[in-house]
């Protein structure tokens, strides 16, 4: 039975089918018989995009968190200004720029003590949080799903060696160990961009910044450095409970008895099993990367001269109580949205992914539209 | 030992002792296992759950599960006539021997395929993996033609399906058919029908029985199942409590049961033949293996049990032309 059947469409599911036949027709571009071979691997993404269709929070996490992203790559773009404008410099006019109210004159979120457009410098500073993620998540999960996956698999000292190694990082405090990492690596990131000029202008057009500012992404990233140590234990342990599980059923120990090496097993039977926890999990953690960053990086306060939204709180902080507000709500907003974002698409993405709920979700609207054809009849 | 067709050994197993750590106490699965399996024969052990004889299957190829270990013993595989320990190799060298010389056929099929791929793909798997076919594209062909071999309907589509698609017969034979591509020489069955309803199962014992003629594998069966036995072997080896109590060529077995265990367990099952009023189980439970009894394992539930049995474990003696036994009654 083939998904349009069973289902009463709504707008969205009319917008996720099309969505499906662009990527199916794209494939096809590539491969030839694909569709016709993965006929039910392609109802399987059409149901999990109907059950996402019937949560709203599911799918205003996804708008929330798809913003995010969308205004991370092209933020530094669409900014009215330069990171580094001020309007009192160009202007001259210090009394009516300095920390001026949302509104002034053509400022929409109003200025900073330096006289910057805050618009401008959340839509740059999107685009470093943004990066925060992108090169903190992989890199840990990597870490965390290689070290859980031979503890799981190989058990006995290996186990054991590698999990207590997770424990020690685990024990730690994650923020202050991260803190205590970042602090100590900045001066030496800093070294190696100013000697390398790949380095340079790499950064500079990953994070949006003017080349010259090269050098001041460095604590942003001895931020992310620091993130890399402390993130992959949480995925180890995970990944290795994961693993514990998988490794009891009878496939596993039927490809070692028909000769598969470790790795084949490991990677091409039982991380592919375990990957929809590991996917959620992910997803919810964007959020805490940001929030993370976010964190560190108005910790480190003054050290940060590149636009990030956890600085701009932190020098708003101290204007706070002469009734500057705008300063450490709109930063702070911009957090929240894009945090609650990435939490509300996890937590129904868990429910999507889990063959179980996902069933019962499907269930559920199958009989809602079955009621409605026995009413008309 | 045999009837005299079965002369070549294939596999010896001898002085096997296989031993479970577990936080309770050490459970002693498999003491004293000593047997050997012929080429081209159909070898069958069976016994009560729990008795060692998937454990048994698996020292074979060395892949007892943890917290088991091998203790002592030896596993003499003859490879082109040349004797080689299995359980000296290195992993290297076991890879090569598992899933090419020695496969496996799981008991249960619903489990034993891996969900996220089709049949197809984990059929040529393993022939990639031991380098029997040149690329995917030859090794989709020839899955085509295992799935054929094992019976399977409408191959060419088959191989496109996920294990969720198929029936459970349907499964058992993609599972029958990985283990065959690589084209064995001793196929190990850990109760290849027993989740499968009972027309299904006569199928495809027709079918291992035809695959042993006409491919010349060695089929080393393990059930629970006296019909099955009957149906299918040459000779039986019958388990109780990690030892064998009876060897002996099927006809045997069946007419002239020697040790105490193997008359209770015919008098368990329904025989046609024989004129039985009634089933008779056998009285007790199986013992605890992390303190088995002394002497022999089955005294506690042995109608014959004198003295001895509770003090001194008996020798497996030859009785018959390989026929052996494992009692006081008969050691004498």
């Amino acid at each position: 039975m083939s998904a349009e059947e069973v289902y009463e469409k709504k707008i969205l599911d009319r917008f996720s089918d099309a969505l499906i036949a662009f990527i199916v027709k794209i494939i096809t571009l590539f491969k030839k018989d694909w569709a016709k071979k993965n006929k039910s691997r392609i109802d399987e993404w059409r149901l999990m995009l109907y059950a996402l269709n019937r949560s709203p929070i599911g799918i205003a996490g996804l708008v929330l968190g798809l913003g995010f992203v969308i205004i991370g790559i092209i933020g530094p773009w669409i900014a009215p200004h330069s990171y580094d404008f001020s309007y009192i410099m160009a202007t001259g006019k210090f009394k009516e720029y300095y920390l001026a109210p949302p509104g002034t004159g053509g400022a929409l979120l109003g200025t900073d003590d330096l006289g910057r457009d805050l618009l401008s410098l959340l839509l740059y500073g999107a685009r470093v949080s943004l990066m925060a993620t992108v090169l903190v998540l992989p890199i840990g999960i990597t870490i965390g799903i290689i070290i859980g996956l031979l503890a799981g698999y190989y058990g006995g000292a290996v186990d054991e060696i590698l999990m207590r190694l997770t424990d020690v990082f685990l024990a730690f405090p994650g923020l202050i160990l991260a803190l205590a990492f970042s602090s100590a690596l900045t001066q030496r990131i800093a070294l190696a961009i100013a000697h390398s000029q790949f380095l340079t202008s790499l950064i500079s057009s990953l994070f949006g910044v003017k080349p010259v500012d090269a050098l001041n992404v460095a604590p942003v990233l001895s931020i992310i450095v620091a993130l890399w140590i402390v993130w992959w234990p949480g995925y180890a342990r995970m990944t290795r409970g994961l693993t514990l599980q998988e490794k009891n059923n009878v496939y596993v120990e039927a490809s070692k008895a028909l000769g598969l090496s470790s790795p084949a097993i490991m990677f091409r039977h039982i991380l592919p099993n375990i990957l929809g926890p590991i996917i959620v999990m992910m997803t919810l953690d964007i959020g805490g990367v940001i929030l993370t960053e976010a964190g560190l990086s108005f910790l480190m306060g003054a050290m940060v001269k590149i636009p990030d939204w956890g600085a701009i709180v932190q020098a708003g902080s101290q204007y706070l109580v002469q009734g500057k507000w705008w300063l450490v709500i709109f930063p702070g907003l911009a957090i929240l949205i894009s945090v609650l974002g990435w939490n509300l698409f996890g937590d129904s993405l868990r429910d999507i992914l889990d063959p179980r709920t996902r069933r019962s979700i499907e269930f559920k609207i199958k009989k809602k539209k079955k009621m409605e054809e026995g009413e008309e009849q | 030992m045999s009837s005299p067709q079965f002369r070549e050994p294939l596999i010896e197993v001898k002085d096997l002792y296989v031993y479970f750590y577990t936080y309770a106490g050490v459970v002693k699965a498999i003491e004293d296992m000593t047997f050997t399996i012929y080429k081209g024969e159909k070898f069958c052990m069976v016994g009560e759950t729990g008795c060692g004889k998937s454990v048994t299957s698996r020292a074979l190829a060395n892949i007892v599960p943890s917290p088991g270990r091998i203790v002592k013993g030896k596993v003499i595989y003859y490879r082109d006539g040349k004797p080689i320990n299995i359980l000296e190799l290195s992993e290297e060298q076991l890879r090569e021997i598992r899933g090419k010389e020695i496969a496996y056929i799981v008991q249960d099929p619903s489990s034993a395929l891996d969900p996220l791929y089709t049949i197809g793909y984990q059929i040529v798997e393993t022939m990639i993996d031991h380098y029997t076919v040149k690329d995917w594209k030859e090794g989709y062909k020839r899955a085509v033609e295992l799935l054929r071999e094992v019976l399977m309907p409408d191959p060419e589509q088959r191989i496109k399906n996920y294990p969720h698609e198929l029936s459970g017969g349907q499964r058992q034979r993609a599972v029958i058919s990985i283990g065959l591509s690589n084209m064995p020489r001793l196929l190990i069955a850990d109760e290849p029908t027993s989740s499968l309803d009972v027309t299904v199962q006569a199928q495809l014992l027709e079918l291992l029985r035809r695959l042993v003629r006409e491919h010349g594998l060695t089929l080393f069966l393990i059930t629970h199942d006296m019909g099955v036995v009957a149906e299918m072997c040459d000779r039986v080896a019958v388990l109780y409590a990690g030892n064998i109590v009876e060897l002996a060529p099927v006809d045997e077995i069946f007419k002239n049961p020697k040790h105490p265990y193997t008359m209770g367990l015919l008098r368990a099952v329904p025989n046609p033949q024989a004129d039985i009023e009634k089933l008779e189980p056998i009285p007790g439970t199986i013992p605890n293996l992390i303190y088995p009894p002394p002497g022999c394992r089955f005294h506690p539930r042995c109608p014959f049990a004198r003295d001895v049995c509770k003090r001194e474990k008996p020798p497996l003696v030859e009785v018959g032309p390989g026929h052996y036994v494992r009692c006081w009654l008969h050691a004498e």
